[in-house]
């Protein structure tokens, strides 16, 4: 029989700010010794106090902001009691009732089309110590505590359950991401785990029937198993349904080896947390001018962005998209159109999405925006030919480059003039009595070969297509 | 010459060092000199800082030294509490000290770090004794609840001094030290005070930092000065008081400098005139011994007769105050100490079973008889289903008690004068084995708590030969009208035969030891 998927999404993600939560420790770096990022604060030590860090509350508030959500105009800190040794204090300051914004939603584009997830709340807490279990050198088991993550600020964004399969759901936390990334809130790096990612599945019959018995799915370590973990868990439940059996209440974890979902732990009696208001806290008035400026300090939003493009420069859905994906190549395509505004968008874009995405994903550093945007119009004017310009591209975003000096103290002006191509296409032919030969045997390659040649000879500034005709002109005569 | 200094204010002490009529190293000698031989028998110290603290003093006196020789004015610009020796209450972290708060579940802990009050009475000049013994993290009245030893009252060795900052309270009594520090979750700085025949402050929630205190309950707890004198609490307090970037619940407002030069003698005595008193008649309950009521009664008149209005006052939401207190501050508590669970710090009985038998065993076996029952308290108060019943009506009638005083504030009353015990100090054991007994021991000082105010005790007078306190309650922020105020007090009753009366055993403790 055919089963409805139920999806929400709870998503942890590490803000980004310069200190902890709570304390003015420094956010740890990768390579960091164990617990040397800590105070007494993050260690919970006895007679220590939280001071909530403003940073954060201001990025969870433009969040909150860029999905459309509410703030209320007092928001409070509340403590969640329960024991684990990675939580120093007893209990975890969180938000209860009054999140820091309330009733989003983001538009998320699937292959079945673009549709809405509805966010329920967004709230700030602090991180847990990191565990990790180790033999020792007598064999005896060993749980080691590192409290360097121990009160960095997280966001926590949970969705209403909107969600029907697993690609919106992997599109969904993207766009969250993008969204994060956008307005600075996080770098949002799922696999070094500032961004983790849980899912609530059940099944039902139809969707006018009760929500079914819900399965919470941990683990899923990238935005690829974000999507398979769900799918994969939707038909375990539907054979399992199928099958007459029932689904149990638990927490399932995904194996990126073996793709499928496994019991992590059977669903305890629920966990009774004794929430209450976080004495150590005064109640926090959110200003409607604090609110304000923070909203008018949001820089263009994603789809915003997106729509623009394809509305206002005529690119397409599909390169509007690989520019807006990645905030760095956006930012590129937005300063060199600052510089040069005539420039034409669509060259600007293939050689954001082509030339510096490639670079920029093999590590290499933004170019100046300025010089870029000239590189882009020596281009459009056909001033240079594109081998001339890749290589300008190589240069400029290892040292700095000044790209009209260059083209004009290099000599590296194309070469249009229909006489001097002809002289160096006469020495060519000259030179390879071989290839008019297999020409006149029919051979079109040997076009190619003679271009190459030509271009070689112009140390690489001839024009290609007038190259092309002219040598075909030059073969008939 | 010892027994002079031992019983020389903080005020006196800082005139005569500024003098140089005597040195902080003479005093920090007297001082250590009577606790070793009388604190065997008191009780009053759970660490000294014998090796260090004799070099401060010296470099104490050196300061001194080099200030007089440079002029009046170079010795007045010296700190206020140059070489001046105190004690803290063992929640009040200080480098290199032991922290146990009374707790054998922080037995060998010891602080890596200064509270805030500690940076800031080092930056006074003051010098750091020790640390005195409490009920376990400032869980009781009577002090017989901390895990390390019994803290005898110096007016009589038989009975308890009071809590939870017993040991603070007895160590400025039996002249240990001019100045200590306390901690006033329900009364426990007032409390005692009243039972030792000193003065002791709770200053208003806000006024003094409480970064680097062992929390009992995080919304009550206010830090405090123990003194033998109005004058000296007002030092103390201008030394510890003001806002803290570490501690979010700290008030921004600007210490009051008027804290230093707090009127004495006539010109205090004088400013009772015209001032206004409210007397609640609810804290004149049943139960309360008449020997207390008789002597709080007469500070009333002493007052009356110096030009004070008094007008009898009610406030209705005395009764609530207790029953809300046991809701609000062990749910609290429930939590500030679940940071107790043997993985980082202190006592630790994991590695035999499981995570949850070492949670269970470190706990139950760390944790006194007292602490338990308030954990326990305060985690059913907290509850799922049980919430609402109990903690959120807690808070809204904490509401309704903070706008009863309210109300006195805006009829204009200076303070409202009070017993700040309903009975003198008690024999050891007389209220262990009845909790309630014991909770209402603090049934005059809650109230203010519950509201956030500042309130002192100060003597005023003797029931049975053993002392009894006048509390003043005041507006929040008034706590230099309150000193003023006993200040006067202190002036108008200054040839008062009680006043002239020490402690009575006194004696007999160097005998004990």
């Amino acid at each position: 029989m055919s089963w409805e998927a139920v999806i929400g999404i709870e998503i942890h993600v590490q803000l980004r700010t310069a200190t902890k939560m709570f304390c003015p420790c420094a956010i740890p770096a990768e390579g960091d010794a164990p617990n040397t990022r800590t105070c007494p604060t993050c260690l919970g030590l006895p007679g220590a106090l939280p001071v909530p860090n403003r940073t954060a509350i201001e990025k969870v508030l433009a969040v909150g902001a860029a999905i459309g959500a509410k703030s209320p105009a007092t928001t409070r800190w509340d403590r969640k009691n329960y024991f684990y040794p990675d939580l120093p204090k007893g209990y975890q300051i969180s938000q209860l009732d009054l999140p820091l914004a309330e009733h989003g939603s983001i538009t998320v584009a699937t292959s079945a089309g673009s549709g809405s997830v509805r966010i329920r709340r967004a709230h700030l807490e602090e991180d847990t110590a990191r565990l990790r279990h180790e033999k020792g050198a007598d064999g005896t088991r060993a749980s080691l505590i590192d409290y360097n993550r121990s009160g960095v600020a997280l966001l926590e964004i949970v969705t209403e359950p909107d969600i029907r399969d697993g690609e919106t759901a992997r599109r969904y936390a993207e766009e969250l991401r993008l969204l994060l990334r956008t307005i600075g809130a996080a770098d949002a790096e799922m696999e070094n785990g500032q961004m983790r990612v849980e899912a609530n599945i059940s099944l039902r019959p139809s969707s006018d029937a009760p929500f079914g018995t819900r399965v919470e799915v941990k683990n899923m370590n990238s935005f690829r198993s974000v999507e398979r973990a769900i799918a994969y868990e939707a038909s375990r439940q539907a054979e399992v349904l199928d099958a007459g059996g029932t689904i149990t209440q638990e927490t399932r974890g995904w194996d990126e080896g073996s793709e499928t979902t496994y019991t992590m732990r059977a669903k305890e009696d629920s966990h009774d947390y004794r929430y209450f208001p976080e004495p150590d806290l005064p109640p926090l008035d959110i200003d409607p001018a604090w609110l304000a400026a923070i909203v008018a300090g949001l820089p263009e939003l994603p789809g915003t962005r997106r729509a623009r493009y394809v509305s206002e420069l005529g690119l397409t859905d599909y390169d509007a998209s690989v520019l807006v994906a990645e905030p760095r190549a956006a930012a590129l395509f937005e300063a060199a159109r600052a510089a040069q505004k005539e420039l034409d968008a669509k060259l600007l874009a293939n050689w954001v999405s082509g030339e510096f995405l490639r670079a920029a994903k093999e590590g290499a550093a933004d170019p100046d925006p300025i010089q870029f945007a000239a590189l882009v119009a020596a281009v459009a004017s056909k001033e240079i030919n594109g081998t001339t310009a890749k290589a300008l591209f190589a240069e400029m975003i290892r040292t700095p480059l000044n790209i009209r000096d260059a083209i004009a103290s290099r000599g590296l002006g194309q070469i249009s003039d229909t006489g001097a191509l002809e002289t160096i296409i006469a020495e060519v032919i000259a030179a390879n009595p071989q290839a008019i030969a297999d020409w006149k045997a029919g051979k079109q390659q040997a076009v190619s070969f003679l271009v190459g040649q030509a271009m070689k000879a112009s140390k690489g500034r001839g024009d290609a297509a007038l190259l092309g005709d002219l040598i075909r002109t030059a073969l008939d005569r | 010459m010892s027994a002079e200094l031992r019983r020389a204010t903080a005020a006196q002490l800082r005139a005569g060092f500024g003098s140089g009529a005597f040195t902080s190293l003479e005093v920090v000698d007297a001082l250590l000199g009577a606790i070793a031989q009388e604190d065997a028998a008191l009780g009053a110290w759970l660490h000294l800082r014998t090796g260090e603290v004799r070099g401060e003093a010296q470099r104490a006196d050196d300061a001194y030294a080099a200030a007089r020789a440079s002029g009046p004015d170079a010795v007045r610009a010296l700190a206020p509490l140059l070489g001046v020796p105190i004690a803290l209450k063992d929640l009040v972290n200080a480098v290199g000290t032991p922290t146990t708060a009374g707790s054998k579940i922080l037995e060998g802990y010891i602080s890596p770090y200064d509270a805030t009050i500690t940076t800031k009475l080092k930056a006074a000049g003051a010098l750091i004794l020790g640390k005195t013994n409490m009920d376990e993290f400032a869980m009781g009245s009577s002090t017989e609840f901390s895990a390390y030893r019994r803290t005898v009252n110096p007016w009589d060795r038989e009975r308890v001094p009071g809590g939870s900052s017993g040991g603070s309270a007895s160590a400025v009594a039996a002249l240990h030290a001019p100045l200590s520090i306390g901690s006033d979750t329900g009364g426990s700085i007032r409390q005692p005070a009243s039972l030792t025949g000193i003065t002791g402050l709770k200053p208003t929630y806000g006024r003094v930092s409480r970064y680097g205190i062992v929390a009992f309950a995080s919304s009550l707890d206010q830090i405090g000065p123990f003194a033998r004198s109005a004058q000296d609490a007002a030092l103390m307090l201008h030394a510890i008081a003001g806002s803290d970037p570490r501690d979010a619940t700290s008030s921004a407002l600007p210490v009051d400098p008027a804290l230093l030069t707090l009127p004495q003698g006539d010109k205090a005595a004088s400013a009772i005139k015209g001032k206004r008193f409210a007397l609640p008649k609810e804290y004149f309950v049943a139960g309360m011994e008449p020997g207390v009521e008789a002597a709080v009664r007469a500070a009333v008149a002493a007052l009356q007769s110096a030009g004070a209005v008094i007008d009898e006052v009610s406030l209705p939401t005395t009764e609530h105050a207790l029953a809300t207190y046991y809701i609000v501050a062990p749910a609290e508590a429930s939590a500030n100490l679940a940071r107790y669970d043997g993985i980082r710090y202190g006592a630790s009985k994991h590695g035999g079973g499981d995570l949850l038998d070492g949670y269970l065993a470190t706990r139950g076996r760390g944790f006194g008889p007292e602490v338990r029952r308030r954990i326990m308290l305060g985690t059913y108060a907290l509850s799922a289903g049980f919430y609402d019943a109990y903690y959120l009506k807690a808070q809204k009638v904490r509401t309704l008690i903070a706008r009863d005083f309210d109300r006195i504030w805006t009829a204009g009353y200076d303070a409202i004068v009070a017993p700040a015990s309903p009975s003198v100090a008690w024999k050891f054991g007389a209220k262990m084995s009845d909790p309630v007994a014991m909770y209402l021991a603090d049934a005059c000082t809650i109230p203010t708590n519950m509201a956030g105010l500042p309130g002192l005790s100060t003597p005023c007078g003797l029931s049975e030969g053993l002392p009894v306190g006048l509390q003043l309650i005041g507006a929040p922020w008034s706590e230099t009208g309150l000193l003023s105020i006993a200040a006067g007090y202190e002036a108008l009753t200054a040839d008062a035969p009680w006043r002239a009366q020490e402690p009575t055993d006194l004696a007999a403790l160097g005998g004990a030891a």
